[in-house]
């Protein structure tokens, strides 16, 4: 007997092998978002509607996924997602996005569907870089990396988006890499049954197109330096800025018990009827 | 192969990136095909069913016995 992959049972045959370069995070990601399905008891995805924008991430759920998907314009993942979930209230909608997907690009989106508190699950996938295009310099490219676009070194500080996240008011914020399997996978089941704008940050290894300018040799010497360079965010309160420098700061940031917007847009149409 | 494998490489997904050799606690993959990088388990006996593999491999090659009781 042959035993195929668990994640393959929702995932379409006939585009595997995956458009993924060897060893990109990327499957990582899927892996641990089909884990948590499973463990939350869905035999298949036809409770969920993904969303997605244009990159690399974004062809996570467009071919991959056994679901309905919506591949849409570059950065407006977020929006889109935002109209199908005010019809589909009862479905989960998750949005798969890169850091310029969704953070460059579409940041405005982001923010807006935070403020809102929609119920929806936004994953960004951060790989430091527009990898589909190159490797331009994105916004979360660390301080004094090396990309295409810069040579000699990035001269901009990154975005930390989860911040950002947590100052417009979303309900839940997390920031995780590709090596934190275990606690990645927990996250997403904790964001799918949350009811408010769940957003999960997962730093996640390019080793084609980021890695090599890099300097990183191969796949498991970038997982290697995402394990030296994570800091839990309990020890972080305590540290300096000089020594979070290059590290990235991991766990739950923001686990708020807030009213999400279906639900208050629920009880506007209810109070309307009444008037009327 | 025969009953008692416990881990199973496929050989068409498998794009040899090598994070299973390294991300292994029991050393349980090793290369096949040099020109490529794809992978082959050596140590069955040694596999104790932990399941990271199947997780860390980003191309679906790796599947797991599951361990009874879990």
């Amino acid at each position: 007997m042959i035993l195929k992959h668990f994640a393959r049972k929702y995932l379409r045959e006939e585009v595997l092998p995956s458009t993924f370069c060897p060893g990109c995070g990327l499957g990582i990601i899927i892996n641990c978002f089909l884990k948590a399905v499973e463990e939350l008891g869905y035999s298949n995805l036809n409770d969920f509607i993904f969303c997605s924008g244009i990159g690399c991430t974004a062809w996570i759920p467009s071919p991959h996924f056994k679901a309905d998907s919506i591949h849409t314009l570059h950065g407006r993942a977020v929006a889109v997602a935002f109209g199908v979930k005010m019809v589909r209230p009862e479905h989960h909608v998750v949005v798969f996005g890169g850091d310029g997907d969704i953070a460059g690009i579409g940041i405005g989106h982001l923010i807006h569907a935070a403020k809102r508190n929609l119920e929806i699950v936004v994953i960004m996938a951060n790989n430091f870089t527009y990898a589909m295009t190159g490797g331009q310099l994105s916004p979360t490219t660390p301080f004094e990396s090396l990309t295409l676009t810069s040579p000699y070194g990035n001269i901009e500080k990154p975005l930390d988006v989860v911040k950002v996240i947590d100052a417009a008011g979303a309900s839940f914020a997390a920031r995780w890499t590709t090596y934190h399997i275990i606690p990645l996978i927990r996250t997403i089941k904790t964001a799918i049954k949350k009811n408010g704008f769940s957003f999960i940050e997962v730093v996640s290894q390019c080793p084609t197109i980021y890695g090599r300018r890099a300097g990183f040799k191969s796949a498991y010497d970038m997982l290697k330096y995402f394990k030296e360079h994570s800091v839990p965010i309990e020890k972080a309160k305590n540290m300096s800025d000089e020594e979070l420098k290059d590290k990235f700061v991991v766990g739950i940031f923001v686990d708020r018990e807030k009213l999400g917007f279906t639900s208050l847009y629920k009880q506007v149409i209810n109070k309307a009827r009444v008037k009327l | 192969m025969s009953e008692l494998d416990k881990v199973f490489v496929d050989e068409k997904l498998c794009k040899g990136c090598g994070i299973c050799i390294n991300i292994c606690p029991y050393h349980v993959f090793t290369v096949k095909d040099e020109l490529k990088g794809i992978v082959t388990p050596i140590g069955q006996d040694k596999c104790t069913q932990c399941g990271i593999c199947e997780i860390y491999c980003p191309d679906f090659a790796i599947a797991i016995v599951p361990k009874k009781g879990m």
